[in-house]
């Protein structure tokens, strides 16, 4: 913009309108959030209320009293209407009652809490993984695009659509746990180290770092590097292919050229110049890839027997433990949502379109 | 191709409405055929189709139930093409007839979830004012759910089993077909040949359905066939838990679940269905993006 004084003058106008926008797009986030989040507690309630099992019973318990069943009978409100029954679900699942797990024996929240960072420790390893390689991978095949690398990342990323996640980690335990030997086998640690561990966090990496125990480190990693690299194949594929589009569409554009032509050199040009510009919807990329992880780390932890969320929802699926699982899903669900709406969000906010009115 | 027929075929001024649809088709099925990937697709999905249908005879009189506990974990053979499982069953029989399941799942979600997302996204479309809203409201709720966790949750309640497999993917899935079907609708709702049809007093039901959702239809099944492979790959992983189709049938995903305990000993029981997976969700993806590139070059 042009420096004279009148500048101001036309300059302050846009900086309220970028508040209020800001303001209107926090807000429709928060509407969205809350309306995406009823629609997923509505879907679960509906789900148990499918279930054989007598949500009474599901509470109290099978040895309860008479007494006990009525007045849990009354508290659930399964005498009133259904949209009252929604309402007290609601507002339990708001103040953290998920009810008992039939298998563990124990407050749902509970145990959802202690097996979270197994997930969560996976999840982020993986994401980290896939950044790490999606990224590059993909920038080269758009710099390259049409030409052997472009094909061969392609071809690499459709193994990654195509392939069944719980089969490829059957293949790779074979490969590289029962032939080659490279790493440890199933679960997070060696049997041996089991309770070792003083757990903070919950995060095997991060609480054996903080003791200061490298041997137990390296022994969680060797254990965590296969399925995370597995599953941060998937969310490479993905990567690479919309990091692939976004900046083949911003390779077109005249600035780079203008770069060039200024005298960067090819790759200065892509770093420095067309990078910055796909940043913004790539955070959003890799937020939606990390969310989907979270989701689809049930598979894997099924396989590699990880004491993570989706295997303590496959474990109660098996034992008709409703609550554990439905538990779970609002978890998985709740997180999801937070992270997509999350994306969806910073993308709005810090699009530069923005920045410029 | 004859000539006389190919110019017939492919004449700019059809006489008939039979010659130009089926002068439509023909080029539609050049324009696949000439395109390498989507023609690679097209194969390997015709032979699972082919594998489906002619399951019995492809199996050489094999049955994929009959049990055998003499022979069982048996390494790839002649008489045993792929092995045998822990019950002594034949997997290459049990492979060909897995193809029957794998394509019913697929068969099923698409009549589900088609229908529901061309109606919803359609009606969204050409209504506007607050029916787009609500019905676009409730699309964008069931978009942002986890999929595989929700149709687990939902197997969980209704049992396992292939149809509740099936309820629990379209539910999940359907949203995607909404929105598509919203947009198509949104390009042509205002174009002259549907204020024409208005202007000969045609109900608004009747331009839904004879008018519209045709022209949609194209982008709903280059759609599907993308989404084919994210189908296969979550009936097969539901299958994997258990949840899909129950033992004895043979389904893919059930049966490298079975393979498991033997991965590090007998590696065919569970690679070998792993892979009829793989090719399978390959070949969708493969003639799905064909298709796109075919049908709609500028989102390629």
């Amino acid at each position: 913009m042009s420096t004279t004084g009148t500048a101001g003058v036309f300059l302050d106008p846009p900086r309220t309108h970028l508040a209020a926008v800001v303001l209107r797009r926090t807000g429709s986030f928060l509407a969205s959030l809350a309306a995406t989040f009823i629609g997923l507690t509505a879907v679960t309630f509906f789900i148990s209320r499918l279930t054989k099992i007598d949500p009474v019973l599901a509470v109290v318990g099978d040895k309860a009293t008479k007494a006990a069943y009525d007045r849990a009978y009354e508290a659930l409100g399964l005498g009133q209407s259904i949209f009252v029954q929604y309402f007290i679900y609601l507002r339990r699942l708001l103040g953290g009652d998920f009810g008992m797990s039939v298998l563990t024996a124990r407050p749902v929240l509970s145990d959802l809490v202690r097996v979270f960072p197994a997930t969560f420790e996976l999840a982020t390893i993986a994401t980290i993984v896939g950044v790490l390689v999606g990224v590059p991978a993909g920038v080269l095949a758009a710099a390259r695009q049409g030409r052997w690398p472009d094909h061969v990342i392609r071809v690499v990323g459709l193994f990654g659509y195509s392939v069944p996640v719980f089969w490829l980690g059957l293949v790779g335990l074979f490969v590289f746990y029962g032939k080659l030997g490279w790493v440890s086998g199933t679960g997070r640690l060696d049997v041996f180290f089991d309770d070792v561990v003083t757990p903070r966090t919950g995060v095997i990496l991060i609480d054996s770092a903080l003791d200061g125990n490298w041997e137990i480190f390296a022994n969680a990693f060797s254990h965590l590097i296969l399925p995370a690299s597995i599953l941060g194949y998937y969310s490479l594929a993905y990567i690479a292919r919309m990091t692939r589009s976004f900046m083949i569409d911003q390779l077109s554009q005249e600035y780079v050229t203008a770069a060039r032509i200024k005298g960067n050199s090819f790759w200065r040009a892509v770093w420095r110049h067309a990078f910055p510009n796909i940043m913004v919807p790539l955070i959003t990329v890799i937020g939606l890839s990390y969310a989907s992880l979270l989701e689809g780390a049930v598979l894997t932890e099924t396989v590699f027997a990880w004491p993570g969320l989706g295997l303590y929802i496959t474990n109660a699926l098996f034992n008709s433990d409703m609550n554990a699982v439905l538990g779970g899903t609002v978890l998985v669900g709740a997180v999801f949502i937070g992270i997509n709406q999350v994306c969806d969000l910073l993308y709005r906010l810090f699009d530069p379109r923005l920045r410029a009115t | 191709m004859s000539t006389a027929l190919g110019q017939w075929l492919m004449s700019e001024t059809p006489t008939s409405r039979r010659q130009a649809i089926l002068g439509n088709a023909y080029r539609a099925v050049r324009a696949i055929v000439a395109n390498p990937t989507a023609l690679a697709g097209l194969v390997i999905v015709a032979v699972l189709v082919l594998m489906a249908v002619f399951a019995p005879l492809l199996a050489l009189g094999k049955s994929p139930l009959d049990q055998d506990l003499a022979g069982r974990l048996a390494p790839p053979s002649a008489a045993h093409w792929f092995g045998t499982d822990e019950l002594g069953r034949d997997i290459f029989a049990r492979t060909l007839f897995g193809a029957r399941v794998t394509l019913t799942i697929v068969l099923l979600v698409s009549v589900v979830v088609a229908p529901i997302g061309l109606a919803v996204g359609t009606v969204a479309g050409y209504l506007g004012g607050w029916v787009d809203t609500v019905l676009m409201r409730i699309t964008d709720i069931f978009l942002a759910f986890p999929r595989l966790v929700l149709a687990l949750a939902f197997a969980a309640a209704l049992g396992p089993g292939i149809e509740n497999a099936v309820i629990a993917i379209s539910l999940t899935a359907w949203p995607a077909y909404a929105r598509i079907a919203r947009s198509e609708t949104l390009a042509i709702a205002h174009s002259d040949f549907i204020q024409a049809v208005v202007l000969q007093g045609a109900s608004t039901w009747r331009i839904l359905f004879r008018h519209i959702v045709p022209l949609c239809l194209s982008s709903v099944i280059v759609r599907l066939t993308l989404d084919m492979a994210g189908i296969i790959l979550t009936a097969a992983g539901l299958g994997f838990l258990g949840l899909g189709a129950q033992p004895p049938a043979a389904e893919w995903g059930a049966m490298v679940s079975s393979g498991r305990d033997v991965i590090l000993d007998q590696w065919w029981v569970a690679t070998i269905p792993g892979v009829a997976i793989f090719i399978v969700s390959l070949g969708f993806n493969l003639l799905g993006d064909g298709l796109r590139d075919v049908f709609d070059p500028k989102s390629a």
